[in-house]
């Protein structure tokens, strides 16, 4: 028995470090490391070298450091996995580059083999295990949590716990976001309204519509504007219930495994439904449903949904009816979703949906294109970080100070909202979804 | 060099504080390159001074210890220029940015050396003021850097490179003590212009923190046009023809068969292939003076037997077609992985010979080497996709360029026009500048830098003539 008490031990740090060194001189796709020309060209769109003005911090340096580890004269030390710790993963560096150096997969790369090594300190470990492998991939649970937070919120709670000063047992980032997360919904958007939208008039086409996991449970109604202004526009809707979360929290912290089983489940679930386009208003999971190819390199499904996946603005911009628009009189700016904007490449058909609401003034925000800060859980493991970037973004904001910030992808609207209420603007500025502002100048409409 | 000494290491604690000092692995690797291909080697420790008397204060710590130092901008040139081939300390000047004065009365602006160029730009257009040096690499590259390599860029022709502009220099000398050159004056011939003589010195006489800079009023209008042709001696008496008739473009670009076929094949701007050659003109200053110089500037080249000349008739057309030029390096970038782009210049009137020379060489190495760049001043970047990875080819292309910066030489050029000498063509310097002229630089050198620690290893030719790759010399301190 002594024997198997002794292999239950941790191995020592050199043994673990020399191990991850191996694993990530395997995984790191040489090619993609050669391709950097070190040109530096990425580095001002790198929200990390602008906060900091350190080369390591930077997209550059970072491959410098994943090229030095795979050409073996850097130990993957604790300094290496922190400086891609505090990479957002906002890809703006990607479309930045001469080269086209694939840097999301480098880092998703590194990513996978730290996690596969190195001890996570064990809150992260906890919320993983928790959230993202018990919670996210099942809806049910998921709204059950949603119901859990409704009922804290709306029962008074709230009120007791506020005023009993047990918030301030939390570190500042997460009482700010206690003080913002949205009332979920009691039910998704199935039970809201079914799993078939008829078109309004002739259908254009059939879509099929991903409605997200975290999306569903405190965003809802935002789904159900998108199923309601893409029947609008002349497509049929289809909302297939065995759809799951999109994996992308998992594959960016290096849980690749799960996160393929989660595609597979989607690609068969969006398969069978017989769409033309699967469509969605999130662009974190835009991206990543774009992205299964590369997760499945020989999963036919997984091209098959590469090829169809388009944000709700791809098809309401082009392809479907114009929609019949009321006034809504304010002045509107918009912060792109790093993922929508650089993966999925969608950024002028917002801006173009949202400047045609009559009534509507749009602004330009400074460095919209700029990460905001939030990127999956970034702001809750590097809140440093996350509060400088966000803080920059508030600044723009206060001076542009518009009626409302649109934005589309969920985490950015929390992350916006979060802002906002830091900044002390909640009162003066609102952040919505555009789906929601369009919807609200649909039902501003003369009918 | 070793690990630094102890007692420098404490010494450079105590003057910028631990912040500012840093000597782990990561910070060295993040420091051991730059925009150069194939050269790489690990610094010592890297310091970010916060200001012209932390800068002397590393200065005189290092010179007491004999430890190297290599002042850094954005590390963007192409010349190995700060990479650390001797070890020691990478002086990082970024953290000096601040824009310290926009005198619109003496048309000057007063910057710190880590200002972004394109940040200069944008605050200076912003009050109708022009600061025309613009190298390609002008969005990250910094003001400090572009003196030290006195930079060009498109605009080269007509309003000449960052020497032109450079006014007066705070400098601190490798023994702490710190000296101002010229000034905010327009004559100045009081002793030796050592304002000229910082500019272009590569890190290697003495750190910049502080210039005072030339601005001109800003001009009005601006538009462009293109011209293909199918021989290249056509574009290249278009390119002479312009200039002998007094027709000043603020932009003329050039590209060859190679380069316009790769571009093509990546961006798809519509440029026919078979071309042998790619003007790319820009005039600038009042809308009327422009319109006129390009119609003569389109006359010139259809003389000249230009296949097709196109004038750009909105603004949105004549963005599209500077992206044909623009795309030159992402195209040529993604190619292969490793890209190496040089800098050879000649006399505007050799351009042909030289690019039929280019592609002679590129033939007899059996390499692809496309050439484009500013062929109003004769500046051209023969640039070769290649895999660092295949040794057998990287020799090649190192025989090639020999051959090539030989064949600039030969027909009246210069081994670097704009992107300096640094570590990788030290070799050569003394085919340009000779042996006598060498020996007055190496006078100099020592005049400023007697024990030879500011950035050693550049400029001054090694023992032996070939250019030495430098290939990852890595020494991390476990
Ligand atoms: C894609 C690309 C395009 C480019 N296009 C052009 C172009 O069009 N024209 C052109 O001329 N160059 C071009 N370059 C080269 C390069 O950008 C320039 O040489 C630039 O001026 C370097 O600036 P930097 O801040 O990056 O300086 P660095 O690369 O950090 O340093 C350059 C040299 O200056 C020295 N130095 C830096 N700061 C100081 C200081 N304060 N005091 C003393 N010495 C100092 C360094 O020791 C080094 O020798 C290009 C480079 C790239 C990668
Ligand atoms: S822009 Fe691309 S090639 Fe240039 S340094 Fe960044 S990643 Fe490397
Ligand atoms: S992904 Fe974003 S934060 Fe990370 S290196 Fe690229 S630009 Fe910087």
């Amino acid at each position: 028995m002594a024997t198997s008490l002794e292999t239950k031990e941790e191995p020592s740090l050199e043994a673990r470090t020399a191990r991850l060194w191996k694993h990530l001189q395997e995984a790191l796709d040489a090619d993609e490391l050669e391709n950097c020309m070190r040109c530096g060209f990425c580095q001002p769109a790198c929200p990390t070298f602008q906060e900091t003005g350190y080369e390591a911090a930077s997209p550059r340096g970072r491959i410098a450091l994943m090229k030095a580890v795979k050409d073996g004269f850097l130990v993957p030390d604790e300094a290496f996995r922190s400086q891609l710790d505090l990479c957002l993963g906002c890809r703006a560096c990607e479309p930045a580059c001469p080269s086209g150096v694939r840097y999301g997969r480098l880092l998703e790369q590194a990513r996978e083999a730290l996690a596969a090594h190195a001890p996570t300190p064990w809150p992260i470990r906890l919320a993983r295990k928790v959230v993202f492998a018990g919670v996210f991939p099942h809806p049910r649970r998921l709204q059950r949590l949603g119901r859990l937070l409704r009922f804290y919120q709306t029962s008074g709670l709230q009120r007791v716990v506020r005023k009993s000063g047990l918030l301030r047992l939390l570190p500042a980032h997460l009482r700010d976001m206690e003080a913002v997360l949205p009332v979920p919904s009691p039910r998704g958007v199935v039970e809201t309204i079914g799993t078939r939208i008829p078109a309004k008039g002739a259908p254009v086409a059939t879509v099929g519509l991903f409605r997200g996991c975290v999306m569903d449970v405190l965003y809802t109604e935002t789904n159900v504007n998108l199923a309601r202004l893409l029947s609008e526009a002349g497509f049929e809707v289809i909302i297939p219930p065995e759809q799951t979360c999109c994996g992308a929290l998992h594959a960016h912290t290096g849980d690749t495994a799960l996160a393929r089983q989660l595609a597979r489940r989607n690609i068969a679930a969006f398969r069978r439904a017989g769409v033309d386009f699967v469509v969605l208003a999130a662009g974190g999971c835009g991206a990543m449903l774009q992205e299964y190819a590369h997760l499945l390199p020989d999963d036919e499904g997984a091209r098959w949904m590469g090829e169809r996946v388009r944000d709700a603005s791809q098809l309401l911009a082009s392809c479907g009816r114009p929609l019949p628009l009321g006034r809504v009189e304010a002045t509107v700016t918009y912060q792109d979703s790093c993922h929508l904007r650089n993966v999925m490449g969608v950024h002028r058909e917002v801006r173009q949906l949202l400047s045609s609401i009559p009534g509507v003034t749009f602004r330009e925000l400074p460095e919209a294109d700029r990460c905001c800060g939030s990127a999956g859980v970034y702001n809750l493991t590097q809140p440093e970080m996350a509060g400088r970037i966000l803080e920059r973004k508030m600044g723009h904001v206060a001076r542009l100070s518009p009626d409302l910030v649109a934005t589309g992808n969920p985490g950015c609207l929390l992350q916006m909202q979060l802002g906002l209420h830091r900044a002390g603007l909640d009162g003066a500025v609102r952040a919505m979804h555009w789906v929601d502002v369009v919807a609200e100048a649909l039902d501003a409409a003369p009918r | 060099m070793g690990k630094l000494p102890d007692a420098a290491k404490r010494e450079l604690l105590a003057a910028l504080g631990a912040d500012h000092v840093r000597d782990d692995p990561e910070a060295l690797v993040a420091y051991s390159y730059d925009a150069t291909p194939l050269v790489q080697a690990m610094p010592d420790a890297v310091v970010f001074p916060g200001s012209t008397e932390e800068v002397a204060a590393v200065l005189r710590i290092a010179s007491r210890y004999g430890i190297p130092v290599i002042p850094r901008g954005s590390g963007t040139n192409l010349s190995a220029g700060t990479v650390p081939v001797a070890g020691g300390i990478v002086l990082v000047l970024t953290r000096l940015n601040r824009i310290l004065e926009i005198d619109e009365e003496n048309l000057t602006a007063t910057v710190q050396p880590g200002v972004i160029t394109q940040h200069l730009h944008q605050t200076v257009e912003a009050r109708g003021l022009f600061y025309p040096p613009d190298p390609g690499s002008m969005r990250i590259a910094t003001i400090g850097g572009n003196i030290a390599e006195c930079a060009g860029g498109l605009r080269g022709l007509k309003y000449g490179t960052t020497k032109d502009y450079v006014l007066g220099l705070e400098a601190v000398l490798m023994s702490g003590e710190v000296i101002r050159t010229g000034g905010k004056l327009v004559k100045d011939v009081a002793g030796y212009d050592l304002t000229r003589l910082l500019v272009g010195s590569e890190g290697t006489l003495a750190v910049i923190t502080e210039a005072t800079l030339r601005l001109l009023p800003k001009p009005e209008h601006r538009k462009v046009m293109s011209a293909l042709f199918d021989d290249l001696y056509g574009a290249a008496r278009a390119v002479s023809s312009i200039i002998a008739h007094r027709i000043i473009p603020c932009t003329l670009e050039f590209m060859d068969r190679a380069t316009v076929q790769v571009v093509e094949d990546y961006a798809r701007v519509g440029l026919p292939t078979d071309i042998a050659a790619f003007l790319l003109i820009e005039q600038d200053g009042p809308e009327a003076v422009v319109e006129r110089d390009l119609q003569r500037i389109a006359a010139i080249c259809e003389a000249c037997g230009a296949r097709e000349v196109r004038v750009a008739a909105t603004e949105e057309e004549g963005e599209a077609l500077r992206t044909a030029r623009r795309a030159a390096l992402s195209a040529l970038a993604r190619l292969r992985p490793t890209t190496i782009l040089e800098d050879a210049t000649v006399p505007r009137a050799q351009i042909a010979p030289m690019v039929e020379r280019i592609t002679q060489i590129a033939k007899k190495y059996d390499l692809l080497i496309c050439t484009f760049g500013h062929a109003g001043d004769g500046n051209l970047h023969p640039t070769c996709p290649t895999d660092a990875r295949d040794p057998d080819e990287i020799a090649r292309v190192e025989q090639a360029f020999e051959e090539i910066f030989a064949a600039a030489i030969e027909l009246g050029g210069t081994i670097t026009g704009e992107h300096g000498v640094g570590a990788v063509k030290a070799p050569y310097l003394e085919w340009k500048v000779g042996a006598a002229g060498l020996e007055v630089l190496k006078g100099i050198k020592r005049a400023f830098d007697p024990q030879g620690l500011l950035n050693p290893g550049k400029i001054f030719p090694p023992d032996g003539r070939k250019r030495k790759v430098i290939h990852r010399v890595p020494h991390v301190h476990a």
